[in-house]
């Protein structure tokens, strides 16, 4: 893995170093001008795929960013006389801030999708352009460029372009490889398969798209200062224009849009296919092939044409890098267990958590009306109560998934309520759902890894997945690392959620409903599970139907019905009270049935 | 920014009441097709497009314009109801499909201009002619039909989806295919009856494209923009927003253009837009 991690950057930059020869070889200009415009879509198709194929929100603006840059190059050169090198950071910085503005503005619109951010970023390109058009900045003629000096970096004006965009698409690539190998890359990467998840696994999901955004904004705008030299004339009309996000969309898909280098490979094979068109004299039916080459690879090949190879020739590379991962941990595994802090769930015990008044409503629906809980250090505590009497509510408020609409949730003296549910994650509580959630696209491993970089703070994938590794041995999926979650049974899928809570070390663990749909058999290594899990150190609240796991787990439980505490206490005792057996079988019993648990159960199967 | 005489403004408001109604038309087909079959069909435009110069030609073939629909709406109904054979078929996602028809309407525009060259063509016809003077405004008559169209249309789906069975099942569906299918509901073949008249819809409004417009292939595009905002504005799946939302943005883009200058009319409809999809990002849902 090491290796392999050093292998790539040199292979970019030896690549490039190797093509920076070429105007050496003196071929005619026309050569440099193609290469010029493949190095062009390499840097836009990348740079686009950074926030757009690692997150999965596909922006149509590229083209606004983009263009933001080119005209602010354009403008400085012709009407502030900036060298032209110079004016490409400014395009960046430009290209940069637009990009921060108009994430910062719709990343906050709460629940927005694909096809609304697409449509959104598009919109801005038009806006942009229809801004410039109309001021001086463009003033509707358009920007002449003829009196700009183009510097001498390469022998002649056209191998200077070739160059510059050498060197553009080196950096772009870099940046992008270097992404998708980090931290940065692994919480985008859960964005795109559950950005839910990724939130209350720890993952900064806001900053990070809006970092993403910036980054691929910045490379867009140093592409689009470059272009506007390269095409001396500039106007509005052919620039802010569906064109641009849609080829890199095009060459992104086709070339695999969740792999640092598929968007380059597309924009390859795109440029030179549109090129062989013209050149042809059949540009019009190049337009169609594009079309053609777009609807087929999205029937086909929806993960584009990267991933596709790397799967052929998959099962070879894949194999020594799970053996590596696997070699260490067991022994670490053990030394989890050893380390195990005491055991503290008396009655005395302090509070880790405190509920005060907490309450949520969805318009009018008081889906919990102000329940004072306490979580102590140490114990197991059951959340009880009929459907819809507020238990996921609460493990949703307290995990930050909902907002409350009133009340404080204090843990370890930290007010909680209203912060973000990354936060939440940092500050020691974790969470399971009750349909688990992985990330589809990433291995049972990183699943894990990811918990254990983002809730757990660790700071780099490699570290992580050492650790992810000892939580995997201790749900007894180890064998089970380097498969997808779309391999995974029910019961070893809710066990992935576990060891994905376990992995960020929280001082509080939250399980919804982790028994919901096992076998008798795969219940009771549940049970087994969740005593280890106190038994290492962490507090538990489990919202739970299962008399049986509730009776044998909980040091204490609370009931909700209808949004409200009613009552507390040891199960044994509190599932005698009368009122708790109204609310769950609805009618009245005369006598305390003896073990009612049978009765419980039933009810709910 | 000098205020503009009354006659002028009233002219404004009037020919952005035109231009809004099919703004409405082409968003009608636009918005089913999202709302209710959960497609986002950027081949509309190329469609409506295809229509428009099939329309062209036949005129020029001696065919009464309007005459042109027997021929245009069965030959888009069936190819809209292929188009989703094949998209339900591969069981496209709402944003593929989206990627999809822009790849087919990259082939369309080819094909449009590989048989009717990318110059710029206008049917020529006896309705461009008609032109009435009313209370000092001119009434031109292609634009009168399409306004008669759009509201025709508009209200025949919005009686069919309210008051049929076909539309409450078509609703149903939308809301819950799996739960609508065990009602009995036969949803797949609603689904080709409902693209198909989508596509039918983009056919007639191709007619009223024609009549009104000058023709080019890279038209195409111009229109995108401006019907996605009016379809947003309505909300989707809706009969008779997008012709009222249409309208909305045709009057305040012909007002802007009338006070401002022309080259400002693209910022009312995509800060509109904008304004839409931040505060309401709900009615895309």
């Amino acid at each position: 893995m090491k290796l392999l991690a050093q292998r790539t950057p040199l292979a970019i930059v030896g690549t490039a170093v190797a093509l920076a020869f070429m105007p050496a070889l003196g071929l005619p200009a026309f050569y440099d001008s193609l290469l010029y415009l493949v190095l062009h879509w390499i840097v836009l198709a990348t740079s686009w795929n950074v926030l757009s194929g690692y997150t999965g929100y596909f922006s149509f603006g590229h083209g606004a960013f983009f263009g933001g840059g080119l005209y602010t190059s354009a403008t400085l050169m012709s009407r502030y006389d900036w060298p032209f090198l110079w004016t490409l950071p400014a395009a960046a910085a430009v290209a940069c801030l637009l990009g921060v503005v108009v994430g910062a503005i719709v990343f906050r619109v709460k629940g927005i999708r694909g096809e609304v951010f697409a449509l959104l970023t598009l919109a801005v390109t038009f806006v942009l352009g229809t801004v410039i058009v109309n001021t001086p900045i463009d003033g509707g003629n358009g920007v002449s460029l003829a009196g700009v000096a183009v510097p001498k970096i390469g022998p002649t004006a056209s191998s200077t372009f070739y160059l510059l965009a050498l060197a553009a698409a080196a950096v772009t690539l870099l940046v992008a490889w270097g992404i998708s190998v980090s931290k940065l890359g692994a919480g985008l990467f859960a964005i795109h398969d559950d950005e839910d998840a990724a939130e209350v696994m720890g993952v900064p999901t806001y900053r990070y798209k809006l970092v993403a955004l910036a980054i691929s904004c910045a490379l867009a705008g140093v592409a689009g200062g470059i272009h506007a030299l390269f095409l001396n004339y500039v106007t509005v009309g052919e620039v802010f224009t569906i064109t641009v996000p849609l080829t890199v969309v095009l060459m992104s898909i086709l070339g695999g849009s969740r792999h640092w280098a598929g968007p380059a490979v597309g924009a390859v094979a795109i440029t030179l296919l549109l090129y062989s068109f013209t050149a042809a004299n059949l540009a019009v039916a190049g337009k169609a092939m594009v079309g053609v080459v777009l609807i087929a690879a999205i029937l086909f090949m929806p993960e584009g044409v990267l991933p596709r190879v790397q799967r052929l020739l998959g099962p070879r590379r894949r194999a020594p890098v799970g053996a590596a991962d696997r070699v260490s941990p067991p022994a670490a595994a053990t030394a989890v267990a050893l380390d195990a802090r005491p055991v503290a769930a008396s009655a005395a015990a302090p509070a880790l958590l405190r509920a005060t008044r907490l309450a949520k409503q969805f318009r009018g629906v008081k889906a919990l009306a102000g329940v004072d809980v306490e979580v102590r250090r140490g114990e197991i505590l059951g959340l009880l109560g009929p459907n819809g009497s507020g238990k996921s509510t609460f493990i949703n408020l307290v995990s930050g998934h909902y907002l409350p609409t009133a009340g404080s949730v204090v843990f370890e003296g930290r007010e909680l309520a209203g912060r973000a549910a990354h936060r939440i994650a940092r500050a020691g509580i974790a969470r399971t759902y009750q349909i688990p959630r992985p990330f589809g696209h990433q291995t049972v491993l990183d699943n894990v890894a990811l918990a254990a970089m983002f809730g757990g703070g660790l700071p780099d994938p490699q570290t992580a997945r050492r650790e992810a590794m000892t939580w995997l041995t201790f749900a007894g999926l180890d064998a089970k690392a380097q498969v997808l979650p779309d391999e995974l049974n029910l019961h070893q899928r809710k066990f992935l959620e576990l060891a994905r809570a376990l992995a960020s070390r929280p001082r509080l663990v939250l399980l919804d409903e982790v028994l919901c749909g096992l076998t008798p058999a795969e219940m009771d290594d549940a049970v087994a599970l969740v005593r280890r899990i106190r038994d290492q150190g962490a507090t538990v609240v489990f919202v739970e139907h299962v008399m049986r796991a509730v009776m044998a787990l909980t040091d204490r439980v609370v009931v909700f019905d209808h949004g409200e505490l009613l009552a507390e206490g040891p199960a044994a005792e509190v599932m005698r009270r009368p009122e708790v057996m109204r609310a769950y079988l609805g009618v009245e019993h005369e006598a305390p049935a003896p073990a009612t648990s049978s009765g419980l159960e039933a009810h709910h199967a | 920014m000098t205020l503009p005489s009354a006659t002028l403004l009233a002219q404004s408001v009037l020919s952005g009441i035109f231009v809004g109604a099919l703004y409405g038309l082409l968003g009608l087909g636009l918005s089913l097709s999202w709302g209710l079959l959960r497609q986002i069909n950027l081949a509309h435009f190329a469609f409506a497009f295809l229509a428009a110069y099939l329309c062209y030609q036949l005129s020029a073939m001696g065919m009464d314009p309007l005459a042109t629909l027997v021929i245009i709406v069965p030959a888009f109904f069936a190819l809209g109801a292929a188009l989703h054979a094949l998209m339900a078929r591969f069981a496209i996602t709402p944003f593929n499909s989206l990627l999809v028809t822009f790849g087919l309407t990259g082939i369309v525009e080819a094909l449009i201009q590989s048989i009717w060259t990318a110059d710029y063509r206008k049917l020529e016809s006896s309705y461009g002619e008609h032109r009435w003077k009313v209370a000092g405004l001119y009434v031109p008559l292609p634009e009168l039909i399409t306004l008669a169209l759009a509201v025709g249309l508009s209200f025949a789906v919005w009686a069919v989806l309210r008051y049929t069975d076909l539309g409450r099942a078509l609703r149903a569906s939308a809301e819950d295919a799996p739960i609508a299918a065990a009602f009995g509901i036969h949803e797949r073949r609603n689904a080709l009856l409902l693209a198909g008249t989508c596509s039918a819809l983009a056919g007639v409004a191709g007619l009223c494209l024609a009549l009104g417009f000058t023709l080019a292939p890279s038209q195409i595009y111009a229109w995108v923009g401006v019907v996605f905002a009016a379809v947003m504005l309505g909300g989707l799946g809706r009969a008779l927003a997008p012709l009222i939302a249409g309208i909305v943005i045709g009057v305040s883009e012909a007002v802007t253009m009338a006070v401002t200058a022309p080259s400002w009319a693209p910022l009312v409809s995509f800060a509109l837009l904008i304004a839409i999809l931040l505060f309401r990002p709900g009615r895309a849902a």
